[in-house]
């Protein structure tokens, strides 16, 4: 039937053509496996944000006190996650000025509470995996995901140096052909799968403090649902008793 | 108990409670026929209240301010006890406010809900509808993310396609050279007192007009014109209390459980409902690669793209903006435009089902079409299906009237 099927059209649309993320669509992004209930990880994940991160980009809608989330206790953060001076109510913010900044790196860095939120835990991954020596840039850096960065690649000491070369590339037909790739020239103080563990963890961090809340949100979530099922089948008999009588 | 009767009375001397609730609800006789359709109009009443009583609860935490207002977002994400849930709630009642309202919408076409005697309900339900995108339109500027920013940029920009006073218009609208904080806090007012005092407003005529004439049912059958003599009542009619509110309760719930499991589980919709640019901060100097309006008003936007010549020496932008202002008020005439003689598509013929079934694909195409960024083939897409959509309203006066209808039966069929 007609309307049926108009029915069909309109939960089409609305629902079927979810778009990704529209930014860098060429770009094939590795996934991050991201488990906001690992602990252990995210734990790994705010060490590695504060000690790399926090210099230079603020997350400043987000409080060390949160991270009790984590399973943190309050002495911990202070003995072990606080700036010289720091609070543990307060948000984590920088020192460093906004006209410093963009004589040194020729940008603010963005403020990171959100990032996620805004990129994508997958493109965070990639990122932070893909930075390359590249001598033409001020910063000696560059990215493969986000080409002509200002960034340098804070997280060097731990990855080593990559380079961007030509390797010549045989396909499953047998033709040869040159592919752009990244190599690791100078190794860091990490193998390469323990590089990849330590970004995996930082963006899993940077996912949950895009919203502390998502925890609570998806157990919420399913106690309402149960709760509206059980509602829903008495609020239908109760229809039904009083529908009885019309014919 | 007397007591109670008792104050019940000296309030009837004073004040009409117990005829209202008779008229409104007790003795509103609706058609007994009313199917899936129907439960929209009691579900926008839903979302309007919660949009109001989450509006009211984040306006005690938000900054209208440029230096605060993204921050002051993130604050009630995080510091403001159950201010997460509030914010989801207001942000997916938006979106769902929309879907409601175009299966409403929706269900006047099936049914022919505008047709005579119901043009004036038709009239101020479209008031209502120009109300909501509105007042949409100003509060999606509130978080100061860059498409908040940049769409509020864009739309706003399209006043100055008009000519000669156009430039002195978008710039009096914002009250600065570019979207600021005066533009900011303009439409905050707008947003959270002008906008919904006339929103609720209009509601309460919306509601009295179809009291007054009675609902429409899915046969499109008058139930007036069969009344029981000795009561006075429909003979198809039942009692709007008890019968449609328990069955409308069944709705809601039905209603709240989708809108829970948005709001819960996928809040962002995959960035239709929050679009992720909206997470970074508004920057006046950086403007985003892709802009697309959020998804209820994509028609519009994509027939607005659509017109791409320009016309008697007047920039293409001013037709299209008036292309765009065209599509949205042609629904002001459907009363007139139908000329069929049945009012359901139950007893229509080929041809309105035809041209309903070919205008729904076309305003749902041009919506996703919108969402794009525009290449010469989304274009010419566009540009067709806009025609097909402006056809639906402008051949109907034709095509009702020569449309092969069947006989409508004296009774409403269950």
């Amino acid at each position: 039937m007609s309307v049926n099927f108009l029915l069909a059209l309109f939960s089409l649309a609305l629902f079927a053509t979810l778009p990704a993320f529209s930014a860098a669509a060429d770009i094939k992004l590795d996934h991050a496996a991201v488990d906001l209930r690992d602990p252990i990880s995210l734990q790994r994940g705010a060490k590695t944000f504060i000690n790399y991160c926090l210099h230079c980009h603020s997350a400043s809608y987000m409080r060390y006190s949160r991270l009790t989330d984590l399973g943190l206790t309050e002495q911990q953060i202070k003995d072990n996650l606080l700036f010289e001076g720091e609070k543990v109510g307060q948000t984590m913010t920088v020192a460093m000025r906004k006209d410093d900044a963009r004589e040194w790196f020729g940008a603010v860095p963005p403020d990171l509470s959100v990032i996620a939120r805004s990129r994508g835990a997958d493109w965070l991954y990639t990122y932070l995996r893909k930075f390359y020596r590249d001598e033409s840039r001020p910063t000696g850096w560059n990215n493969t995901v986000f080409p002509a960065v200002n960034m340098p690649h804070a997280l060097y000491q731990l990855q080593g140096a990559q380079r961007l070369e030509k390797v010549e590339v045989t396909n499953a037909a047998g033709e040869k052909h040159f592919e752009h790739k990244l190599v690791l020239a100078e190794p860091g103080q990490l193998a390469p799968l323990e590089y990849d563990r330590l970004a995996a963890d930082l963006v899993n961090y940077l996912v949950y403090m895009s919203e502390p809340n998502k925890i609570t949100r998806l157990q919420l979530g399913i106690v309402t649902l149960f709760f509206l099922a059980l509602f829903f089948v008495l609020a239908l008999f109760l229809k039904k008793e009083y529908w009885k009588d019309v014919h | 108990m007397s007591k109670l009767t008792g104050l019940l009375n000296w309030v009837d001397a004073r004040f009409p409670l117990t005829s209202s609730w008779k008229e409104h609800l007790s003795e509103y006789y609706a058609p007994k026929n009313f199917n899936f359709w129907y439960y929209f109009g009691s579900l926008a009443l839903l979302v309007l209240v919660i949009q109001i009583v989450t509006g009211i609860l984040l306006t005690m935490s938000y900054k209208p301010d440029a230096a605060q207002a993204f921050a002051s977002v993130e604050y009630i994400m995080r510091d403001v006890p159950w201010g997460w849930l509030i914010r989801y709630m207001h942000s997916t009642g938006a979106s769902m406010f929309f879907v409601v309202i175009y299966l409403h919408m929706f269900r006047a076409l099936l049914y022919g809900s505008f047709r005579k005697p119901r043009e004036l309900i038709w009239i101020i339900g479209m008031l209502i509808y120009l109300t909501l995108m509105a007042e949409a339109f100003f509060g999606y500027l509130l978080p100061w993310g860059q498409m908040s920013y940049w769409g509020a940029q864009v739309i706003v920009n399209l006043f100055s396609a008009i000519p000669l006073i156009g430039e002195d218009l978008s710039l009096w609208v914002r009250g600065d050279y570019v979207v600021s904080d005066a533009t900011l806090n303009r439409f905050f007012a707008f947003h959270v007192i002008a906008l919904p005092l006339v929103l609720i407003g209009l509601v309460v005529a919306h509601i009295l007009a179809l009291h007054e004439v009675g609902s429409n049912n899915p046969d499109g059958i008058e139930i007036k014109d069969n009344v029981d003599p000795e009561t006075g009542i429909p003979r198809d009619g039942i009692a709007f209390h008890p019968y449609y509110t328990v069955k409308d309760i069944v709705g809601v719930i039905v209603f709240l459980a989708i809108f829970s499991t948005v709001m819960f589980f996928v809040p962002e919709m995959g960035g239709y409902f929050l679009e992720y640019n909206n997470f970074v901060p508004a920057d006046p100097l950086h403007t985003p690669d892709h802009i697309a309006p959020i998804w209820y008003f994509t028609p519009f936007y994509s027939i607005l793209r659509a017109v791409t010549y320009p016309l008697f020496g007047i920039d293409a932008k001013f037709w299209g903006v008036l292309a765009m202002g065209a599509s949205v008020m042609i629904f002001f005439a459907l009363p007139w435009l139908d000329r069929g003689r049945v009012k359901s598509i139950r007893y229509r013929g080929w041809i309105f089902k035809t041209a309903l079934t070919v205008f729904v694909i076309s305003f749902m195409v041009l919506g996703y079409l919108g969402t794009l960024t525009p290449t010469p083939a989304t274009t010419m897409a566009a540009q067709i299906l806009s025609i097909l959509y402006f056809a639906f309203f402008i051949l109907m006066p034709w095509y009702t009237r020569i449309d092969p209808v069947k006989s409508v039966p004296e009774r409403l069929q269950t």
